[in-house]
């Protein structure tokens, strides 16, 4: 048998080895590289792709483009300074980053108790984050499908959100609002009126949004009956989140392992079981559904009291109190020169992002810096997946495959 | 040998009565369960852990480096069930140079934790299907996440790699 030998690079065929069209009872296989510079793969992800034709016969995720050694910078930084670290993360769900990492230090520290308010407030804002980073998702996953409006009316809705994140903690996106012991800064005034106009009007937008796409024959065709793989595949492989929930599985780490007062909302856990590129879609779009009225609920039932847990020798002190209070001075300068000790051990924390399990494993030696953070990333595992997804498959549906698994490449590589 | 508060706990109680000498000890801090388990019985463990026990995923594998101390390396299996929401955590102290049976026969998904812990602790795990870096570059030399690997200021070693995938 005569094989067609292909460069990898060029992609120039050696010369004398064209053959005649309709030869049949040859192989031709040819290696693409998709990637690491390649729209639909939202960051730098190179997958080798090797080709029968339009029909994919292997594929090889290459990771690491984005690698920043966060972890190990954890371990030079104090407890206290790591947070900014977790934002940069998950760029799209920074504050559940935020989270995860603060109530791993809290279970490490034991004995803190985080008042009602703070834990509300860190609900409603993670289930926020939880609208914007799938509204990123939705808009550029319509886009690499060819619906382009959706992008655009995404990212006014995405930026209506990031207002209220930046009326909160100052930053649009890299927060670092939620701290272990509570929140960083009091709520800001006015901040009611701001969420309930955006919580008002959202369900209907997520109507227009689902409606627009289901008319669009482009979008169904595309989506339909593509991106299979198996519930034993994935659950073999460590997928989690959404993807999990499309096919059928109603695990909710929010519901199963409630943490920050998860227990005391109402709702419900979006699955569908098509298993493909559109469950995966209408999973999503129920979400988006489930976390407004998560918001909603916290809006309107809000405990009032402190934002922080009685622990001056973790949380900043108030500016005007520093600067009329010894104690609170001291407390300052010593969080910031030397920091928190956190007593010996370790602990798992994992929460429910946007994209499924984050679970952050802190190791502690009872010094002011971390022994060891390990980030446990959702886009890491529902990565490992995609060989299993797209071979198979047509090259064209890999666009679509990969877009409803909706990874972010700071969080495959950290 | 288990201490007494574990022996009725459900997971470790099954674990110990599988293969007595593979639990070497336990305990459960902050409501967590860790169990220690003889590195050379790790895979037959996981295999138990997964078919019998219901811990059907894989939620992570990653390493502690502890050095000075020794043995120098713990290497971490956290495990979770769906049907019983339950954790637990296994792990192996090894030292360094010392091979780790892969776990890829029980759980594809190892596969790239197995990776990203040789990448990054330099810990080779026997049997991996496809034991390369996966983060750092492939002809980057030393192991990152080391604890005497410096943050600042390693030499850079970077070479150009024909042989990627």
């Amino acid at each position: 048998m005569k094989e067609l030998k292909v460069h990898t690079d060029t992609m120039v065929a050696e010369p004398g080895e064209r053959l005649a069209p309709g030869t049949s009872d040859v192989t031709r296989r040819m290696t693409l590289n998709m990637g690491p510079q390649h729209p639909s793969t939202h960051g730098v992800l190179r997958v080798v792709i090797e080709l029968d034709g339009e029909t994919i016969t292997k594929a090889v995720p290459d990771i690491g483009f984005l690698h920043t050694g966060i972890e190990k910078e954890c371990e030079v930084k104090t407890w206290h300074q790591a947070v900014t670290l977790t934002d940069r993360v998950d760029y799209l769900a920074n504050l559940s980053n935020n989270l995860c990492y603060a109530l791993a230090v809290e279970k490490l520290m034991g004995d803190l108790e985080i008042p009602p308010k703070a834990q509300w407030m860190r609900v409603m804002l993670v289930e926020l984050q939880r609208i914007a980073s799938h509204l990123v998702w939705l808009g550029t996953h319509a886009l690499d499908l060819g619906a382009m409006t959706m992008f655009f009316y995404c990212f006014r809705e995405r930026e209506d959100v990031l207002r209220i994140f930046e009326m909160f903690s100052g930053q649009r996106m890299m927060t670092s609002y939620i701290r272990p012991g509570g929140l960083a800064l009091e709520p800001p005034r006015g901040w009611q009126q701001r969420v309930r106009k955006f919580i008002d009007a959202f369900p209907s937008k997520v109507d227009e949004y689902e409606n627009l796409l289901n008319t669009n024959p482009i979008w169904m065709q595309r989506t339909k009956g593509v991106g299979f793989i198996s519930v034993e595949n994935m659950l073999d492989l460590g997928v989690t989140g959404p993807m999990l929930r499309g096919a059928g599985i109603a695990w909710d780490i929010r519901k199963s392992e409630p943490y920050s007062s998860y227990d005391k909302f109402d709702f419900d856990v979006a699955v569908r079981t098509g298993n493909d590129v559109y469950a995966r879609f209408q999973v999503r779009m129920e979400e988006l559904r489930q976390s407004a009225r998560i918001v909603k609920q916290a809006l309107e039932g809000m405990p009032e009291g402190p934002w922080t847990a009685n622990a001056p020798h973790m949380m900043l002190p108030d500016r005007e109190k520093m600067k009329t209070q010894m104690e609170a001075l001291i407390y300052h300068f010593k969080i910031v020169t030397e920091g928190y000790r956190v007593p010996a051990g370790e602990a798992y924390q994992a929460i429910e992002s946007p994209r499924g399990e984050i679970g952050y494993y802190v190791v502690s030696d009872g010094t002011a810096h971390p022994w060891r953070v390990f980030m446990r990333t959702p886009s890491f595992g529902n990565l490992q997946s995609l060989p299993a997804m797209i071979e198979g498959a047509l090259i064209a549906d890999t666009i679509a495959a990969m877009g409803s698994m909706d990874f972010v490449l700071g969080d495959v590589d950290r | 040998m288990l201490p007494d508060p574990l022996k009725s706990n459900r997971t470790a109680a099954a674990l110990e009565a599988f293969d007595s000498a593979a639990v070497l000890g336990g305990h459960t801090d902050r409501d967590e369960l860790t169990l220690l388990i003889a590195p050379e019985r790790i895979l037959a463990t996981c295999r138990v852990a997964r078919n019998d026990l219901g811990f059907i995923r894989l939620s992570a594998i990653t390493a502690v480096d502890w050095f000075p101390g020794e043995p120098r390396f713990e290497v971490v299996y956290l495990l979770h069930s769906i049907d019983h929401n339950e954790r637990v955590r296994l792990k192996c102290r090894v030292a360094d140079g010392q091979e780790m049976d892969s776990v890829t026969p029980v759980w594809r998904g190892a596969n790239w934790y197995e990776r990203e812990v040789f990448d990054m602790f330099g810990i080779r795990f026997r049997n991996h299907p496809d034991l390369r870096r996966i983060l750092m570059p492939l002809g980057w030399e030393g192991h990152p996440m080391r604890k005497d690997y410096p943050v600042h200021g390693h030499k850079y070693s970077y070479q150009s790699d024909q042989e990627r995938p």
